[in-house]
């Protein structure tokens, strides 16, 4: 396609920052939420990645360029996996347990979109060391 | 599903892929598509990074995790770890010497922490083959810019506002380069983009070409509209294949998009790039060498004036501008001269990419803010001076340059400062040089450098440069005189004052400048017949301590000429009129028994 104007030009960027929307620019310090994905074996086998690939594609589908889905490792409440922790710049974490696609989508959803927990998946962790 | 959830960036640059980058790539797609997870992965091959030193470089995104030195048998064990499980590869990590501690994220590295990225804005970040990739960090849209809103004029009151100076070496106001050209009247002008990078240890514009070649392309057509031109030159050398390759990617793309060619942005304007092959001589990167090369003439300068900007390609007005200067072009248009003058020192705006080589722990590539002191590059960047030697000198500026000096170390590096401590800026080659250096050795490094690069059309250049290496050939040989060190002086300042182009006029700086800050070690040379560092072979007198010989017999064993005698047990010694001075005794021995004067 040939790009005759801004508009064009712009149109294109748009649809291209998807593709490189996970990386992190020198310039992008911006305060972003996190949503961290337990991916440790006990995770993976409870399915995971399923709700990591419908997360991922949830933020995408809903354009949210300050979202960033990244995998961790276990952090040792191996019996409510999946674990899905939000953290949203200057609020406390949300840990939810037992999240599978359809909840993660929700989570996206609610949380993410409109600032709303879902407190039934909460979880009790807290980080608070002694 | 194009949704990838996790971006691998391995570097493509050629550093990297000289260390089998291009292999680590292979096996992480492959091993990736094995385990089933190529739909939601995704491994980019990208540009520099700067970091040479380490290579190859994979960044993880959005992890934001950095590993080094990755092989490519290493690739299972970051899909298997990382990608599947989430877990960091620790022992791929690197590893800050000093502080003896794992980092993971490239912004804490001591080596990126100074540093402000410009020109190297999208190394490393991007796919160098993909328009869309540039476009989504903001490509193309200054060109946009340029011609929906602005006029020639005020383009060039922008580049000339921002202080940008040409990145070549020469340090001449990109603005008003572009100025006069547009003043020039002509049907028909040019934009030439110099990438015929000749400074040995630089290689920042080869990094730049392969990892954003789209930035170069655009700022020419930015450039070509200020200055009234609609057509364009890329002189590259031969041996730059991955740039050139990647560059015909990029003008392929850039035409298929309409961003090269006809009628611009629907504005009428038209603009298109063609690639020129240098052979790789030096004298090319000057100008009027450099338009004689692509109009099918012999590589050689002519007298300035007239210069390009009023009689350059096929005696048309042509504005001649650096690879890393273009790069400059698109922030300041984007973000404004005023943004860009606020970064750097008064008459020096913005930041400076060096190629930091030598005797440094970290070698690669640094782009810093100018007015930032030697000592902050090549200490808190650079990691300091390798195995914990002493530092003795730096070379700027390549063969053009000369060296700087202990003392000078804290001086805040900019075009004129660094005039006034008797160096350059230069292309940006930075050689960092410690204790065990011969002063006298690296001016007949550079020497040599010259005299073969010299084209040979004016006679100061092409026969004193050969009378200078002789000279000394002669000193490091042990043959030297103090007559000689004088006719070296005399001989510099008669090439400089004569020669016809900045090849000539600059060859005896580095002479000049060993000479001034270490006149003792010539002196050595010359009258004691002694090359302090040992380096100089010629004068080096291998001994044996008789103290310290056990008689292993390693350095007889070694020695290619046979010249050490002695049996088992016993002290060995040197015959030393056979003796080569190759050194394979002195590396050998463990017992240090053998000394080099």
């Amino acid at each position: 396609m040939q790009i005759k104007s801004l508009d064009e030009l712009k149109k294109i960027r748009e649809n291209s920052l998807k593709k490189v929307n996970l990386r992190q620019t020198g310039e992008s310090d911006s305060p972003h939420t996190e949503i961290l994905v337990g991916m440790s074996t006990c995770g993976i086998a409870s399915g995971a990645r399923e709700t990591l690939n419908a997360l991922v594609e949830e933020v995408n589908n809903n354009n949210l360029m300050d979202v960033k889905v990244i995998q961790v490792g276990c952090i040792g409440l191996c019996h409510s996996e999946p674990i899905v922790q939000v953290n949203r710049p200057n609020e406390k974490p949300v840990v939810y347990g037992k999240i599978d696609a359809q909840t993660g989508r929700e989570i996206i959803k609610e949380h993410i979109i409109n600032g709303k927990v879902l407190d039934q998946y909460v979880i009790d962790a807290d980080f608070a060391r002694p | 599903m194009s949704n990838y959830r996790i971006n691998i960036m391995v570097c493509g640059g050629t550093g990297c892929l000289a260390s089998e980058g291009d292999k680590v790539i292979r096996n992480l797609e492959l091993i990736l598509k094995a385990r089933g997870y190529d739909k939601e992965v995704q491994v980019v091959k990208t540009g520099c990074f700067g970091f040479c030193e380490q290579g190859p470089i994979i960044k993880i995104h959005p992890d934001n995790v950095f590993y080094v030195k990755v092989k490519p048998q290493d690739a299972k064990e970051i899909i298997d770890e990382h990608i599947i499980k989430g877990r960091k590869v620790e022992r791929l990590l690197y590893e800050e010497p000093n502080m003896q501690k794992k980092i993971e994220e490239h912004e804490n590295m001591p080596f990126y922490q100074k540093q402000l990225r410009v020109a190297l804005r999208n190394c490393g970040l991007v796919n160098p083959e993909d328009i869309h990739e540039y476009i989504a960090f903001d490509g193309y849209a200054a060109l946009g810019k340029v011609l929906t809103k602005m006029t020639p004029d005020e383009v060039i009151e922008e580049i000339q506002q921002s202080g940008l100076r040409g990145r070549g070496g020469g340090g001449f106001p990109t603005g008003l380069k572009w100025k006069f050209t547009r003043q020039s009247k002509a049907d028909q002008k040019y934009i030439i983009c110099n990438a015929d990078e000749g400074d040995p240890g630089a290689f920042m514009d080869r990094s730049i070409l392969e990892g954003d070649p789209h930035s170069v392309l655009e700022s020419m057509a930015i450039a070509g509209y200020a200055i009234g031109a609609d057509y364009g030159y890329i002189y590259i050398r031969a041996e730059y294949p991955l740039a050139i390759e990647r560059l015909n990617v990029a003008i392929k793309q850039a035409r298929e998009a309409g961003l090269l060619g006809k009628d611009l942005f629907g504005t009428g304007f038209n603009f298109d790039i063609d690639i020129k092959y240098g052979a790789g001589a030096f004298v090319c990167g000057e100008e009027t060498a450099l338009i004689h090369s692509l109009e099918g003439k012999r590589g050689e300068p002519t007298y300035k004036p007239p210069y390009p900007a009023e009689s350059g390609y096929k005696g048309m007005p042509t504005s001649v501008n650096n690879v890393e200067t273009f790069a400059n072009i698109p922030p300041i248009i984007l973000k404004g001269a005023k943004w860009f003058s606020s970064i750097g020192s008064e008459k020096s705006k913005g930041t400076k990419v060096f190629a930091l080589a030598g005797k440094v722990n970290n070698v690669g590539l640094v782009e810093v803010p100018m007015g930032i002191t030697l000592r902050e590059i090549i200490y808190d960047i650079g990691g300091g001076i390798q195995h914990g030697k002493k530092f003795k000198a730096v070379q700027t500026g390549g063969p053009s340059g000369g060296v700087i000096t202990e003392k000078d170390l804290d001086t805040p590096i900019d075009y004129e400062s660094l005039m006034g401590i008797g160096s350059m800026m230069g292309s940006g080659g930075m050689i960092v040089m410690d204790e065990d250096n011969c002063m006298v050795n690296i001016a007949k490094f550079y020497l040599e450098f010259t005299m073969e690069e010299s084209c040979g059309r004016c006679t100061p250049c092409r026969v004193g440069t050969k009378r200078m290496y002789e000279i000394l050939q002669k000193i490091t040989d042990g043959e030297g005189s103090m007559d000689d060190l004088q006719n070296l002086k005399e001989l510099s300042h008669m090439i400089k004052g004569s020669s016809l182009c900045g090849l000539g006029q600059t060859a005896p700086n580095p002479v000049l400048s060993t000479m001034h800050f270490f006149w003792d070690e010539y002196v050595a040379h010359v009258n004691d017949k002694h090359c302090p560092t040992g380096e100089c072979t010629g004068l080096a007198k291998y001994k044996i301590i008789p103290e310290k010989c056990v008689g292993c017999t390693a350095c007889a064993r070694v020695c290619p000429v046979d010249c050490i005698e002695g049996e088992v047990k016993k002290v060995h010694v040197i015959d030393e009129s056979r003796c080569i001075k190759c050194g394979a005794c002195f590396n050998t021995c463990k017992f240090s028994a053998i000394v080099k004067p």
